[in-house]
């Protein structure tokens, strides 16, 4: 008999991009934890409460130290001479540059162009892509037509189609925009329609001699089942519209943090675009944090 | 009159080439508000049988009726246990004993009430907002019945719903079940393979045939009376003795079944 719990689907196998993190697409599952069940939040005691805020403390030291010796290397390589500071320069010019951006406006400019792209082609994959993955996953004829054409674009990089979105759309906004909006809706048409075949048949079946029909079948059980794996989409999708980002401005860009960093290595303004990238990674780290919430909210009931 | 009338049914399944006879000519007249359990060999088409009765699959050959009409599909006058519970792990337990009152287009304030009572009905008081997760196996099965009870059904189907649990949560869940059919008056049809559990819960045990499964007997259970420890009386220990006697054919028949589907498919 099959394992009553909810499987947890990771995500088809060649789901994988070169520009994935490589930290959460193996294992999907590590976020969603057990809530604290009520009798262990009752015994805590304060002395378990120091503990806890004490290990807590020593986690952070530990998680944050590599950073800070990254940190550290970038101040000190250069200063030393180990490396050439003219194109690495120390992190407190890189620092000093990003402070400046900030302070003539051009940085808020440029991190203004960049999220209404990346928020626009992201918004838009999950209202296209979560549909049509539901549509794969429920119907087996529309599976059988579409299969052999997503198997042929899905390892096709976006990037090589890139040139392609150029010829047809113009160098204008729609091309950034539908770049995004692709790269974006791979991870999650894949999530949905693993979501939606993975549902436990045995919930299907009792579902069944309740006497659900289809319609409601699909809206009772099939869908709130795949709402974790189709959240996991959505998270990976989030990062991928802010690491697509320096592709969709590489042509035809006037602001954009994308643009900025092209621009300010071809112009030879080295901590600028130090200053650029430091940006880019910041902003993709914060958006996955709050993916990642709102996916822990979504499926506090799955167990690891 | 007659609760559940299964009239010489049969199911084939085709496999790969194959087909495959799972039941033949079973026949099998389940009184209203009797608790009938039904025992056989692994394999010998216990669960088919329930899946047709719960009209989850339609019968190849026969008719079963449930009080004169024929079954056509699954509805909400049966309710199913399973034995891997199949509760929904999105929902807490109340939500879940409301799935099929939902189903039902029960009102939300009526759904609510009820749920509470057939939780409260299977000891679950103050474990109406735990995730399945958050429950233990035998607590998972209780909500599973009270899912069940709680639309109302005049039938309860229950497919080896206590073979996963352990040995003392099984017999208290027994002994439960047994209060909640004298309470409720449901027509029961119980699978197991335990023979001790299919004689101390049913009035009556049929005993399934090797494959293709067919009612080879039907054993009426009678105590003087269910007080005490029912397992100690030496009328339980002939019941056993007998079911036990009825299934080791069929069970060593279907051993020497497996055995050659092995060799062959081997």
């Amino acid at each position: 008999m099959a394992d009553p719990s909810p499987r947890t689907a990771v995500g088809l196998p060649g789901d994988t991009h070169w520009y994935d993190l490589p930290d959460d697409e193996t294992d999907p599952t590590v976020t969603a934890e057990v809530p604290a069940t009520p009798s262990t939040t009752r015994t805590a005691s304060p002395r378990a409460g120091r503990r806890k805020a004490g290990t807590w403390f020593r986690r952070g030291a530990a998680n944050s130290a590599a950073i800070l010796l990254l940190l550290a290397a970038w101040e000190a390589l250069p200063r030393l001479g180990v490396v050439d500071r003219v194109f690495v320069p120390p992190l407190s010019d890189d620092l000093a540059a990003w402070f400046g951006l900030v302070l003539d406006g051009s940085l808020p400019e440029h991190l203004e162009a960049s999220l209404a792209r990346s928020l626009s082609g992201f918004g838009l994959a999950i209202v296209l892509a979560i549909p049509l993955g539901l549509l794969i996953g429920w119907y087996r004829p529309v599976a059988d037509f579409l299969t052999p054409v997503l198997e042929l674009f899905r390892n096709t990089s976006a990037v090589a189609l890139l040139p392609v979105f150029t010829l047809i759309l113009g160098i204008g906004e729609t091309t950034k925009v539908t770049f995004v909006l692709y790269a974006c809706s791979w991870p999650i048409l894949l999530n949905t329609i693993s979501g939606v075949k993975s549902v436990e048949p045995l919930l299907i079946k009792s579902a069944r001699s309740m006497g659900l029909g289809p319609v409601r079948l699909f809206q009772k059980v099939i869908l709130p089942a795949a709402v974790p794996t189709i959240f996991t989409g959505v998270r990976l999708a989030g990062a991928h519209s802010i690491l697509v980002l320096l592709f969709a401005e590489m042509v035809g860009a006037k602001a954009g943090l994308g643009y900025l960093i092209l621009d300010t290595q071809s112009s030879f303004r080295i901590p600028d675009m130090y200053a650029g990238i430091i940006t880019i990674s910041v902003l993709g780290l914060l958006f996955n944090l709050l993916l990642v919430g709102v996916e822990r909210r979504f499926s506090t009931w799955r167990t690891p | 009159m007659t609760g559940i009338s299964i009239r010489d049914v049969s199911k084939t399944f085709q496999v790969r080439e194959e087909s495959f006879t799972a039941l033949d000519g079973v026949r099998l007249d389940v009184r209203r508000g009797e608790f009938l359990t039904l025992v056989g060999p692994s394999g010998c088409g216990k669960s088919t049988l329930l899946d047709l009765v719960a009209g989850l699959a339609a019968p190849t050959g026969g008719e079963i009726l449930i009080d004169g009409v024929p079954v056509a599909g699954p509805g909400l006058d049966r309710g199913v246990v399973f034995q891997q519970y199949a509760l929904f792990p999105w929902r807490t337990a109340q939500a879940n004993v409301e799935f099929g009152l939902e189903a039902k287009s029960v009102p939300k304030k009526e759904r609510a009430r009820r749920a509470r009572e057939h939780l409260e009905l299977v000891g679950l008081a103050g474990f109406e907002d735990r995730y399945p997760h958050e429950l233990s196996g035998g607590m998972r099965q209780r909500v599973a019945i009270a899912r069940s009870l709680a639309f109302d059904p005049d039938v309860l189907l229950m497919d080896e719903p206590f073979a996963a649990l352990d040995a003392q949560t099984r017999e208290s869940l027994q002994e439960e079940l047994v209060r909640v059919w004298e309470r409720t008056g449901k027509t029961v049809i119980f699978i197991t393979h335990g023979i001790d559990e299919a004689v101390y819960l049913g009035q009556r045990v049929a005993v399934m045939t090797s494959r293709p499964g067919r009612i080879k007997e039907v054993v009426e259970v009678r105590f003087g009376s269910r007080a005490g420890d029912l397992r100690a009386d030496p009328a339980f220990g002939e019941y056993r003795h007998l079911v036990w006697s009825l299934l080791r054919d069929e069970v060593a028949a279907a051993q020497a079944q497996e055995r050659k589907a092995a060799s062959v498919h081997g």
